[in-house]
Parts: structure tokens; C-alpha cells; sequence
């Protein structure tokens, strides 16, 4: 355990290296302190922040946003996914429509979430859902076909319905590649979630950075951005546990 | 068989093989049915504007939208402004991939780069680096400077990745073989790491592709300038929605253009790689 430890402050040590660096620009008046807070006076902030209600308020809206997005856009896309490999009519329908949409920079959507939807939630989950279901369909229609027929064979030998194929057979196997698109998803998400904010809305962390910066704030916008990339970073990481978890139980 | 490196490849490579003719007509085949279902969906959404489900606010005629587009390509302001997008993805794009690159190769053959950058991939690969964006605008002002670099700054870590990947897999007896030929450090490079990596480092070039246009988007619509994303949004402010679907269906389509013109410089650089076969009978 202290091994580990050791190890892991040796690993992230360059980015304490970075931090200090960041001290010490203003500090010795290389950089203007006004372009580049010191990085003492933004983890103050950081944690006067945390003391702070409203902090709360607009993370739980952002959370909330990209989670629900995210999950309605999982349900849709491996449905969209698995049904598109296993039945050639749905693949003939679905396939050209997410070859046109997948290439497309998401974020285009934006302004037409904002002219049918407002600027509130429900423009911003939309707009998750969209940008983040393509990566799940596209991967669990790659997982599916990649499936062995023999597995496939084997189980309706065995008497399995089309339904227990699918459950029992399929999916499970699907799930590594599956899995790896959430993982693009769950980036995109945030990507989507923080550009729609910091464009129209009125609450979320997004909205936050943007109003401190547009009233000079910076070391509090400083703060609130690191817990931004903190939030997309152990998101990633717990995602990461979370699918090793979901792979060992397959096995 | 053993060439193909992916089970999914095997049932394509043999449901091609009854012969050139039968692939050509199953191709075209394809292309009509992919045609086809994009068709329907103009039709349907023309169908739905007119039927009055919707206000033309909400959804305007796709031939509205495309009559808007054709007098913005007359007047002009639809080159400029998709130029300026493009220029500013572009330009972005081949920084990162210029600076990306020997990162990520140097990382895997440099221990004590890699010490250092390793953590700050690792960090800045899976977080939302468009968070930084009003931190670019208060060092970088709102012009062309700031959008290169976000973009840059955001398409750079995918690539680091990939061809760190890419390079640390190598297979070492190449290197040593190679070496033991004689070839100086600069040959290794050029002649078994960069083709060996080639494939991975691609994949990390498509990935940032894709994130640039995103990026690109997102910074115009922010700090406006003369792109396609800064035309959006003052449609969007003047409620004038033709001019937001016309951004919609250019960008789209440029997006598109680009995406398959890598794919396309994939497949000629890996022409020699096992992964072209499948896709060449």
C-alpha cells in the first residue's frame, strides 16, 4: 500500500512541478499576475468555493444534464446498435443516417438545441444525447457483428430463442467494444455539456466559468475550471473501474 | 488468414470473394439503398416543414435551407465563412499533429520525457480541455491566435496518445534487427519505428480530426469572427433559423469532406499494411 502510494506521488509529481512553476511566474513577475493568478490564490479559492452552496447548485445542474443525456443516449444506442447488426432492415435504414450524422461536429447543434428547446436543461440533455449516442451505436454494431457465429450456432443448436441469443450470447460478448464507446461518449458529454453552458444557459458549472470570467474574476474562474477537468478525469477513471467490474463479472 | 488481425475481418474478406463483378454490384447496391434512405430523410423533413407540425422557426423548409445557402454561396459570405472555419481547424489540426507527434515518439523512447508528460496525458486526454476556453481568451485575445490554439490544445493529446501507443508497441526485435544491420538511430526511425507505429498514429490523427471542427465550432460561436460558427449564432440571435440549418448542412458537409479525405490518405499510406486487403478485393 505505501509502495503504491510512493509510486503513484512519483508518477503525478510532474504535475506538482507544473504547479509550482505556475507559482512562480507571477510571483517573480514574469507573468502579470492579472493573466495568470498564483496558483496558491486559486487553491484558496478552490476551497472557499467548496464552502460555497451555490457551487453545488451548478455542479448537481451540470451532473445532471450530462448524466441524464448520457444515459438516455446508452439505452438508444446499443438498442440502435444490436438491432442495426442483427436485423439487415434496420441496418438498411439506420446505417446511411449515422454514416451522414457521424462525421457532423456535434457541437453545430447548439444553436438549433437553443431555437427549439430554450436555454434551459432540456436543450442540453438533447443535445448530449445526440452528440454521444452516435459512438455507442456505431461500437455495438461493431461489437455485434464481430460476435462468433459459432457462439451464435451453438446456442440455437442448444434451443435458445432469438430474445436468449440476444440476451444471453450476444450482448455479452458485444459488451468489451460497447463499453469502449461509452468511454468516447462519456468525453464527448462533457465537451457538449461545457460549450453549451459556457454558451446559453443559466445555471451549470459552464455558465459559472463564464460569468466569473466576464466579471474578471479570474482566480475563482481558474478554480472552477480545475474542477471541471477533475470532474472529466475521475469520471474517466471510475468509468474505467466500473467497466473492469462489468468485464470480470462476464466472464 | 493468419494476416488478418481482426475476426470481424475474415466473414468481409470472404463474402467478397465470389468474384469482382458480384462485389462491384453489391457496392452498388449499397450506395443506391445509402442514397436512397438520405433521400428519404430530405423528403421526410420537407414533408414534415410543409405539413405545419412545426412553425418555419422551428423547422424551415430544407429547400429553404438550401436556397439559403446557394445566396450566401452568391454573395460570397458562405466561401468566406466556411474558409475561415476550415482554415482555423486546419491550422490547428496539422499544429497539433506537428508538435503531437514527435511528443508521443520521443515519450516512448525518452524515459525521462516520458516521466514527465505521461501524467499530464493521462490527465488531459479524458477531461473536457474546452473548459480552458475562457482562460485562451484572456492570454490569446478573441482573434484567429486563441481559436488555432484551443483547437490545437485540444486535438493534441489523442494524438500524443495514439502514436505513443503506437511507438511503444513496436516490436523490439525489428528495432534489433534492424540495428544490428547497421541502421543509425535516424534509419530505426524512419524505417522500422514510423511505418510500425503508422497504423495507431493515424488513428490518432482521425480521432483529432473530428475534434477540431467541434472545437473550431465552439470557439467561433463564442468570440464570433468571420466563420461559419460566428454566422450560426447571430442567425440564432436574430431568430433567423434558415441561417442556422444552412450552418448546419455546410458544416455537415465539410465535416464530411475532410473526415474522408484522411480515410482516404489512410488507406493509400497503409496500402502496404495487412488492414488495406480487406478493403481492397
Amino acid at each position: 500500500m505505501a509502495d503504491n502510494l510512493v509510486g503513484t506521488s512519483v508518477r503525478y509529481l510532474p504535475i506538482l512541478i507544473i504547479a509550482m512553476v505556475w507559482e512562480l511566474l507571477p510571483a517573480l513577475g514574469i507573468v502579470s499576475e492579472s493573466l495568470l493568478p498564483p496558483m496558491s490564490v486559486i487553491l484558496l479559492d478552490f476551497v472557499r468555493l467548496l464552502g460555497d452552496a451555490e457551487l453545488y447548485q451548478h455542479a448537481g445542474a451540470s451532473l445532471f444534464r450530462a448524466g441524464t443525456g448520457l444515459l438516455v443516449a446508452i439505452v438508444f444506442g446499443v438498442t440502435a446498435g444490436v438491432l442495426m447488426a442483427w436485423y439487415k432492415p434496420v441496418r438498411v435504414v439506420l446505417n446511411p443516417i449515422v454514416q451522414l450524422f457521424y462525421p457532423m461536429p456535434k457541437s453545430a447543434l447548439i444553436p438549433v438545441m437553443v431555437i427549439w428547446l430554450g436555454i434551459g436543461s432540456a436543450s442540453k440533455i438533447v443535445l448530449i444525447f445526440l452528440g454521444s449516442m452516435l459512438p455507442v451505436i456505431v461500437s455495438a454494431f461493431n461489437g455485434t457483428r464481430g460476435v462468433e457465429q459459432v457462439y451464435v450456432w451453438s446456442a440455437r443448436s442448444l434451443g435458445a430463442s432469438e430474445r436468449e441469443v440476444l440476451w444471453e450470447v450476444v450482448l455479452p460478448a458485444a459488451m468489451p467494444q460497447i463499453l469502449n464507446g461509452i468511454r468516447t461518449s462519456l468525453a464527448i458529454c462533457f465537451v457538449l455539456l461545457v460549450s453549451s453552458e459556457l454558451l446559453m444557459s443559466q445555471e451549470g458549472l459552464g455558465y459559472l466559468i463564464g460569468i466569473l470570467g466576464d466579471n474578471g474574476i479570474y482566480p475563482s474562474m481558474f478554480a472552477v475550471i480545475f474542477i471541471v477537468i477533475a470532474m472529466g478525469f475521475l469520471a474517466d477513471r471510475l468509468y474505467l473501474m466500473l467497466s473492469k467490474r462489468v468485464l470480470s463479472w462476464l466472464e | 488468414m493468419a494476416r488478418v488481425d481482426e475476426a470481424g475481418r475474415i466473414p468481409a474478406r470472404r463474402a467478397a470473394e465470389p468474384g469482382l463483378a458480384a462485389a462491384a454490384g453489391a457496392f452498388a447496391l449499397r450506395s443506391l439503398t445509402a442514397v436512397g434512405s438520405i433521400v428519404v430523410l430530405l423528403v421526410a423533413w420537407e414533408i414534415l416543414a410543409r405539413s405545419g407540425t412545426f412553425t418555419p422557426f422551428l423547422l424551415p423548409k430544407f429547400t429553404v435551407v438550401i436556397e439559403r445557402i446557394a445566396s450566401d454561396m452568391w454573395n460570397g459570405i458562405w466561401f468566406t465563412s466556411i474558409g475561415a472555419t476550415l482554415y482555423r481547424a486546419v491550422v490547428g489540426f496539422l499544429t497539433a499533429a506537428v508538435i503531437g507527434v514527435p511528443l508521443g515518439i520521443l515519450m516512448a523512447r525518452k524515459m525521462p520525457i516520458r516521466w514527465f508528460f505521461d501524467p499530464v496525458v493521462s490527465v488531459g486526454f479524458p477531461a473536457p480541455k474546452i473548459a480552458f476556453l475562457p482562460i485562451f481568451i484572456l492570454w490569446f485575445d478573441l482573434y484567429d491566435t486563441s481559436k488555432i490554439l484551443m483547437i490545437s490544445f485540444n486535438a493534441i493529446f489523442p494524438i500524443v496518445a495514439a502514436t505513443w501507443a503506437g511507438t511503444f508497441t513496436v516490436d523490439k526485435h525489428f528495432i534489433w534487427s534492424a540495428r544490428s544491420l547497421g541502421a543509425s538511430d535516424r534509419e530505426v526511425l524512419n524505417e522500422v519505428i514510423l511505418p510500425a507505429a503508422m497504423p495507431q498514429l493515424l488513428t490518432g490523427l482521425q480521432i483529432a480530426l473530428p475534434i477540431s471542427l467541434i472545437v473550431a465550432l465552439v470557439c467561433e460561436f463564442l468570440m464570433g469572427g468571420n466563420g461559419l460558427g460566428g454566422l450560426m449564432i447571430d442567425s440564432q440571435r436574430y431568430g433567423d433559423s434558415p441561417g442556422v440549418f444552412a450552418g448546419i448542412v455546410s458544416i455537415a458537409v465539410a465535416g464530411m469532406v475532410l473526415i474522408k479525405s484522411l480515410e482516404y490518405i489512410r488507406k493509400r499510406l497503409l496500402a502496404w499494411h495487412p488492414e488495406a486487403e480487406a478493403a481492397t478485393v
